[in-house]
């Protein structure tokens, strides 16, 4: 399998603040990509180098074989991007907008143009200045589809869609998974992550805390077990692995590392279950534990 | 009253926004008006010598167009004042609407006045906010200035008059552009017919100045601006004229508020039209880009330049034989020509055309920084589109807009005079004298390139370098500036063309200048981070 991006041990700093410091990232080609990440992260700073929109001032990047920063036209003309938050032009109609963004690009697919506006329901003729958010969002999701390309870069491309265009934005990415192409997709809606992604990122403070296929992922974090049991269970919370024990009687809830897993449902059928449900982690609980000391950490200051 | 809930909040926000660009330009004006002051008072000691320098002013419809009439030839404040009372006007009338576009429909256009909406904002507040803000900068601005004449020994009765007349022409055109920002949905609409408005005050006021005695002298009490000079500053002292300063933005600003209260929040009262849902074949560059982004801007600094060039043309016709006096020639040489007073005059209209084609160029090359600021950029560079590709769209569009505009007025202003004396030959000559200018004009959009590669975030120093080129122009010969500090503006090496020998040296080395700035403004944009 080659390398569509690689990135390794990338700092790049504003002033005082390090936006990253020593981000690790790499896709694959033809995978889907998650790039997760709390507000301010990295996530949009790590992009904007691979766009050679900014220089990194330490660490390796390699972009489709070329160097994001030097080989800036030859692999432009690869891929396509779209921002988190898009600005037209306001007296530049959206279907202007598409077909000279596609040109500059080196073309587009006129029958996926128009096949694109028709499921994203976008009026091509109005001005930049009269769409709202969700339409303008549209409007560089049209242009990057259209254009027949290897890497799609997108920055948060479903901020601003109704839940409906959500669904038709996760079947175009499902339709160039299927065509190969590889996408590399930074985005907070973690349902969305989760149904696409392949492989997910996560990144931090401008590292990169967490990377593997969800499935890897959940093997390191912890599965959630509620459970009716014969008699009360003994000795519990001493296994290790074990958190957030809760008993009642014959009841139990608890948390539990997921490489852990067997030596804790050993220990419970020693008690006799009634009943058990046990809950793979969801990507949304392996963000927050990520970030967890982060937000008691804000609590304290508040506190 | 709920409408106007917030407004305090507003005014503070804006205060807050405004704090160096606000005094920085109060302080601008009252410096010009008082160093202007006080290098007349050295050079004009005697009344006899202030009569005979107004009346070869006077006498002078060129200088009459451009910068009204002395009413008062004994006086010494008029002449000192000369050049600053309808031009001084007009440049305080652009500070008025400025700000309150800036604080109206430029923040309105880009959300942030929704952000705000939403809280305890009532309807008019913004409005109210901005107005009250022009309104506090004309009244300190005319104070302060009223204050430095005085400091430089003219009479204070006049000064205040002076410094309330300026402010007057500020608050009139404030209510201009509150009006405009309601017309029009995006900031550069509402400047841009701001700008007209003010433009076609100016050009009425020059027609009914320069008009004779039995000529439409009344056109003059068409214009703001011819208002501010009616009021007579140290000539008469009309204060009543401001009655009509007043009056006008009284009306002006019902009339705003009559359109707030219409419209929805974003929208102009021009609905937009639909575009085209694809674009044209030939829409596929960053040239074919910059044309379309700059080409509406261009056509209306077009109009407005053949306008002015066949009004200078004109004009030009009747310098010769108006100038008979001994002085009034004395007067010419001393305003900037050398000789042959129709040449000298045309050399200096053309030279205040070439600063004010030069306002273009900088418009044009900031807009590189306003595509990035509002990250419009990003998308376009993310193409196979290169750094300097982009770039090089704007920059061409303020070299060859300059040009095309000095060539318009070139062509105008020859048509004009040549027609009236009945030789086109003079068209290529005038032409000729009004090219010479570009490379001047050039220098100006290198400045705002190299500052946009090097130091972007200083981009407003492409402004300040050609208000201090005006500066130099206009009052550098007043107040005797040491050659080398007048050699800082490219427009001192132009040579005044037509009627003095044509040197090529210069103009080389200016557009070797140019070429030199702009390459290091490109070579560092390729260099930095965008954004």
């Amino acid at each position: 399998m080659t390398t569509a991006i690689s990135v390794s041990g990338l700092h790049k700093s504003f002033g005082r603040t390090h936006a990253l410091d020593g981000l690790d990232l790499t896709v694959s080609t033809g995978e889907v990509h998650g790039f997760l990440g709390p507000n301010g992260a990295g996530k949009s700073t790590t992009i904007r180098v691979l766009l050679g929109l900014l220089r990194a001032d330490a660490g390796e990047a390699t972009l489709l074989d070329g160097d994001p920063w030097r080989d800036v036209a030859a692999l432009h003309s690869r891929l396509a991007y779209v921002p988190g938050d898009v600005t037209l032009w306001p007296n530049l109609s959206g279907g202007e907008v598409i077909d000279l963004l596609g040109r500059l690009r080196g073309g587009l697919d006129p029958k996926r143009r128009a096949a694109l506006l028709e499921r994203f329901d976008l009026d091509p003729t109005k001005k930049g200045r009269a769409y709202s958010k969700g339409n303008r969002q549209k409007v560089a999701l049209v242009a990057a589809l259209a254009s027949d390309v290897e890497l799609l870069i997108l920055d948060e491309p479903t901020s601003g869609l109704d839940p409906l265009m959500e669904a038709v934005f996760r079947e175009c990415i499902e339709e160039e998974k299927r065509a190969g192409r590889t996408v590399l997709l930074s985005s907070h809606i973690l349902a969305e992550v989760e149904t696409l992604c392949d492989r997910v990122t996560i990144i931090r403070k401008g590292r990169a805390v967490e990377t593997g296929t969800l499935a890897e992922l959940r093997h390191l974090t912890r599965t959630s077990i509620s459970a009716e049991l014969a008699t009360p269970p003994s000795g519990l919370a001493d296994l290790p692995g074990v958190h957030d024990l809760d008993v009642r009687g014959t009841r139990v809830r608890c948390e539990v590392d997921t490489d852990k897993l067997d030596a804790v449902l050993r220990h419970l059928t020693e008690a006799g279950v009634r009943s058990l449900t046990s809950q793979p982690p969801t990507l949304e609980e392996l963000f927050l534990r990520h970030y967890e000391d982060e937000l008691t950490g804000k609590h304290a200051v508040v506190a | 009253m709920g409408t106007f809930v917030g407004t305090g909040s507003l005014v503070r926000l804006a205060l807050r926004r405004d704090r160096i660009m606000l005094p920085v330009w109060i302080v601008l004006f009252v410096l010009t008006a008082s160093s202007s002051a006080s290098a007349t008072v050295g050079l004009y000691p005697t009344i006899s010598s202030r009569v005979e320098a107004a009346g070869t002013f006077n006498s002078t419809p060129a200088l009459v167009a451009l910068y009204g009439r002395i009413y008062d030839p004994t006086s010494l404040g008029a002449l000192a004042m000369l050049k600053l009372s309808a031009l001084g006007a007009a440049l305080v009338a652009v500070l008025g609407y400025i700000v309150v576009v800036r604080h109206t429909r430029a923040e309105e256009e880009s959300g942030r006045l929704e952000l705000l909406g939403a809280t305890v904002v009532g309807r008019r507040a913004p409005l109210t906010a901005a107005l009250i803000v022009a309104a506090g900068t004309n009244l300190v601005l005319g104070l302060l200035t009223a204050l430095g004449q005085i400091g430089a020994g003219l009479p204070a009765t006049g000064a205040v008059a002076f410094g309330l007349a300026w402010a007057g022409a500020g608050l009139a055109f404030a209510a201009v552009g509150a009006v405009a920002a309601q017309l029009t949905s995006s900031a550069r609409a509402a400047n841009a017919l701001s700008s007209a408005v003010l433009g076609l005050a100016y050009l009425l006021r020059a027609v009914g100045d320069s008009a004779g005695p039995n000529g439409p002298t009344w056109v003059s009490w068409l214009s703001p601006i011819g208002w501010a000079q009616q009021l007579r500053p140290f000539a008469g002292d009309r204060f009543w004229v401001l009655l009509l300063l007043a009056g006008f933005a009284v009306l002006a600003i019902g009339g705003a508020y009559a359109l707030v209260a219409r419209r929805d929040i974003d929208a102009g009262l021009l609905p937009d039209r639909p575009g085209p849902a694809s674009a044209s074949a030939l829409l596929r560059s960053p040239f074919a880009l910059a044309w379309r982004l700059h080409r509406t801007a261009l056509f209306g600094w077009l109009a407005g330049f053949v306008v002015l060039g066949a009004v200078l043309g004109s004009i030009a016709t009747n310098v010769g034989s108006m100038l008979s006096s001994p002085q009034a020639r004395e007067m010419i040489v001393r305003l900037g020509g050398e000789k042959g007073l129709t040449d000298s005059f045309l050399a200096a209209e053309l030279g205040i055309t070439g600063l004010i084609a030069s306002v273009y160029a900088v418009q044009a090359a900031m807009r590189l920084r306003a595509e990035e600021t509002a990250q419009r950029v990003e998308p376009l560079l993310a193409t196979a589109t290169g750094r300097i590709r982009w770039a090089a769209g704007h920059i061409v569009m303020s070299l060859l807009g300059t040009g095309v505009l000095v060539a318009a007025t070139g062509v105008a202003a020859g048509l004009s005079y040549g027609a009236a004396v009945d030789d086109l030959g003079q068209v290529g000559r005038v032409l000729g004298a009004a090219l010479a200018y570009l490379p001047a004009i050039w220098v100006v959009t290198a400045v705002v390139v190299a500052a946009f590669g090097l130091a972007p975030r200083a981009i407003m120093a492409g402004w300040a370098a050609l208000v201090a080129f005006l500066v130099l122009e206009l009052l550098g010969p007043l107040l005797k500036l040491d050659q080398w500090v007048m050699d800082v503006s490219p427009f001192t090496h132009v040579p005044k063309l037509p009627g003095t020998a044509f040197s090529a040296t210069p103009l080389v080395w200016l557009a070797v200048v140019a070429a030199v700035f702009t390459s290091a403004g490109l070579a560092a944009f390729r260099r930095r981070d965008i954004g």
